[in-house]
């Protein structure tokens, strides 16, 4: 162990060195082990999320001051099993370790975190990483359940086997983070300089013997109670049911998808109330001018009408990060690798895609976890197809004015089951695609399902918060900055050139985005697209809401709508065929350049969102063109 | 490594095992049923994880056959996946227990491993010899 050096003059020298600018450490442990919440019980609020440079792995770095008043910085590495670095996550975490990461330094501190209750994988890792050559401290975290549970740990005995400081500790409780808060201060006062890795990777007989190393810790430290089963077990009888279970899940989803819509209606129409104030009184303080237009048609407008949808995406993301944190994900993983691995997709491709229902960004990004690379493209490829909550805006526009609030068998709303039906129809054809993919373009073997399921925990209400935040404040930020340039740049679209004297159409008509709108239209008329609707892809390819916006902008310039009474405009001048046109086409199109631009990062390549941009236009396209015709035909034109 | 899960089994700190485990013939972790409770004899050795028909493939007379299986077949794929086994904690002298099935061709399963529950599916448990711990020793 690195403490027992015996250069003590050369470390004094270090030491102080070291305390003049933040003490690094590093927080490692198994995925489950309740990391993430000792992180944000260390840090508090004063974390930020970034990515690793070239790979779009979640980099969480916080701060925080010791007892003694030491700046310490704290990363929060990805959750694995082994050094070995399979996935891209998992190569984060060693190059971090062994200093080979260019833009993180290494650790002084490594801070291995293991879940109380399953310590034996977490001792192997730590028998792994004791020839990484960075001094470490073992956190035996959840030490609440395991008391609870009637495991007790010989915390003295271990600590001298390993050789490195063990300490119980509870991230749920204040007390917890703080005796941790301070034994790190002590680790760091008399800290040596970290020295050279000798890791190298460990063969299956290496890991072997390490197993059977740790097992024998465990049999010597560590006494379980034969106490009965313990929840989990009780609720996954229940939960993994093979039909309840299903069932389980599938109403679940159902809920989620309810409760989005019900729950966000108030402080949706606080927002909008909102907006139309702002708009009200910015017209009434204001002179007459391009600017006040600028302002009030252009910013307020359509910010406003993207801004209206954050309600439902801080409940989508709240059900998932709740979900998550319970421990259910990886249950419906489970349920739903069977259907998945059909399409020729994984497990593990399940979160991922259920990501996607709140943005296909993190869902895209969450394929990391996914080791062979081409489950891994596929679910990239068809992780767009779930409806993100950038569709939500446009779906509902166009539901609440054209389909009617009523009680379908007295029990469901119909503007609900219209919006599940829209969700269902993504779902399919992710699989459908996949499948086609996985049979026609990339054959090869499946990457073996292999996965923890983790014990339930009872969601921390603060870890929540402070996810669903982080995403609201994702989203508010592309509100700020990518769709307020295209609000900015549709209304100068729209407003420039001015009509001529004495003309009798509205003045939009005249302008670029009238002129863009009827040169587009021709291509779209067979799907039942107007010029308007033509304009609004334009900026619509940005991301999706902004077509919302858009279209306020262009009937409120156009001089049809005023105020917020966009669905009655589009209400009173479209056809049913068109609006349900428009919904199949929000099903497919690749309308964000976003995604494009992750998955481009991602694969490395502009070959796969070009791939990606062309099947979905198309897909977009028949399938507009079918609902459309049919749509006619029957008679909703 | 010839006869290693022998030697590994009897050094785990489980000796009452070892009257049961003789007693009966290992099969695929796949094979096993609901409820099934045994312990890990091989990890990752088996040359045909295709295959999980019971008992078409009983194999002889334990480790010693597997390892030989292994010098023959073993290639990076294999070696891959005994190792993140190995690595989620199926190793020679842990006990399993099958805890749930899928609900379609009863795949994949949920076996609790020691303290800890891992999902996997059926392809992959194929690599894993376990043998059963009759009731009464549990």
């Amino acid at each position: 162990m690195m403490l027992d050096s015996p250069e003590t003059e050369a470390r004094e020298t270090a030491a102080k060195e070291a305390a003049a600018k933040p003490a690094r450490i590093a927080l490692v442990g198994n995925p489950n082990c309740g990391k993430t919440a000792m992180f944000n019980a260390l840090t508090g609020s004063q974390q930020k999320v970034a990515n690793y440079p070239g790979v779009t792995v979640e980099r969480k770095e916080g701060a925080f001051v010791t007892p003694q008043g030491r700046r310490v910085t704290v990363v929060d590495l990805p959750g694995t099993y082994s050094l070995r670095g399979r996935s891209p996550d998992e190569v984060v975490t060693r190059d971090v370790i062994l200093g080979r990461a260019q833009s993180v330094e290494r650790p002084d501190l490594l801070v291995c975190v293991a879940d109380s209750t399953n310590l034996r994988l977490m001792l192997r890792l730590v028998l792994e990483l004791s020839s990484v050559g960075i001094p470490m401290i073992l956190v035996l975290n959840m030490w609440d359940i395991a008391e609870y549970r009637g495991i007790e740990i010989d915390i003295a005995g271990l600590s001298r086997e390993l050789g490195i400081a063990c300490i119980p500790a509870s991230a749920v409780t204040h007390d917890g983070s703080l005796r941790l808060r301070g034994e790190i201060d002590r680790m760091l006062a008399n800290l040596g300089t970290a020295g050279k890795p000798h890791w190298s990777e460990m063969s299956a007989g290496e890991v072997r013997d390490a197993h059977h190393a740790a097992d024998s810790m465990v049999a010597r430290y560590v006494s379980r109670a034969h106490g009965g089963r313990d929840w989990t077990d009780r609720i996954d009888r229940v939960l993994l049911h093979p039909v309840a279970g299903i069932l389980i899940l599938l109403a679940v989803l159902f809920l989620i998808f309810q409760a989005v819509f019900s729950w966000a209606v108030i402080p949706m129409d606080m927002i909008s109330a909102a907006v139309d104030w702002l708009n009200a009184s910015a017209r009434s303080v204001l002179p007459e001018s391009l600017l006040t237009s600028l302002l009030t048609d252009g910013i307020i407008t359509g910010v406003g009408s993207v801004i209206v949808f954050l309600p439902q995406i801080v409940i989508l993301f709240f059900f998932i990060i709740l979900l998550e944190d319970f421990g259910y994900m990886a249950r419906a993983a489970f349920l739903m690798d069977r259907i998945v691995g059909g399409a020729g997709l994984h497990g593990r491709s399940f979160i991922p895609l259920l990501s996607s229902f709140a943005c296909a960004i993190p869902g895209v990004m969450a394929t990391r976890v996914i080791e062979n690379p081409l489950q891994r493209l596929a679910t990239i490829m068809v992780a767009p197809l779930m409806t993100c909550s950038a569709r939500i805006p446009v779906y509902t526009l166009i539901i609440a004015a054209f389909i009617p609030h009523a009680k379908v068998a007295g029990l469901f709303d119909l503007q609900g089951l219209v919006m599940f039906a829209l969700y269902a129809t993504g779902i399919i054809s992710a699989f459908a695609v996949a499948f086609v993919f996985r049979k026609f373009v990339w054959r090869g073997e499946s990457e073996p399902f292999i996965m923890e399921l983790p014990g339930y925990k009872r969601p921390m209400l603060r870890s929540v918060a402070m996810g669903v935040l982080q995403r609201a404040i994702i989203f508010l930020r592309r509100a700020g900055t990518i769709i307020l340039s295209m609000m900015i740049l549709i209304w100068f679209l729209s407003t420039f050139p001015y009509a001529p004297e004495g003309a009798t159409g509205p003045a939009i008509n005249y302008s670029f985005a009238g002129m863009l709108g009827h040169a587009l239209q021709p291509l779209l008329a067979p799907i039942g697209f107007n010029w308007q609707i033509s304009v609004a892809l334009i900026p619509g390819l940005a991301a999706r809401e902004v077509a919302v916006g858009a279209l306020a902008t262009v009937y409120a310039i156009g001089g049809d709508a005023g105020g917020g009474a966009l669905g009655a405009a589009i209400g009173a001048q479209w056809s049913l065929a068109t609006a349900l046109s428009l919904l199949t086409w929000y099903i497919f199109a690749p309308q964000c350049v976003s995604t494009l631009g992750v998955v481009k990062r991602e694969t490395n390549s502009w070959r796969w969102p070009i791939v990606m941009f062309g099947y979905m236009l198309a897909l977009a396209w028949l399938a507009s063109f079918a609902v459309y015709q049919t749509a006619i035909v029957m008679g909703m034109g | 490594m010839p006869g290693s899960a022998r030697s590994i089994l009897s050094g785990t700190g489980l000796p009452e095992l070892d009257s049961a485990v003789h007693s009966q013939t290992p099969i695929k972790l796949s094979d096993g049923r609901r409820g099934f409770c045994g312990v890990v004899v091989s990890v990752g050795r088996v040359a045909n994880a295709q295959g999980n028909a019971p008992g078409s493939s009983a194999p002889g007379e334990g480790s010693a056959v597997h390892a030989g299986l292994a010098q023959d077949s073993a290639s990076a794929r294999d070696s891959e996946l005994e190792r993140r086994l190995l690595e989620i904690g199926f190793v020679e002298g842990a006990k399993v227990e099958i805890l749930h099935e899928g609900f379609i061709g009863r795949d994949p399963i949920a076996v609790r491993v020691d303290s800890m529950r891992v999902a996997l599916r059926k392809r992959e448990a194929a690599a894993i010899m376990v043998q059963e711990i009759p009731s009464g020793n549990r």
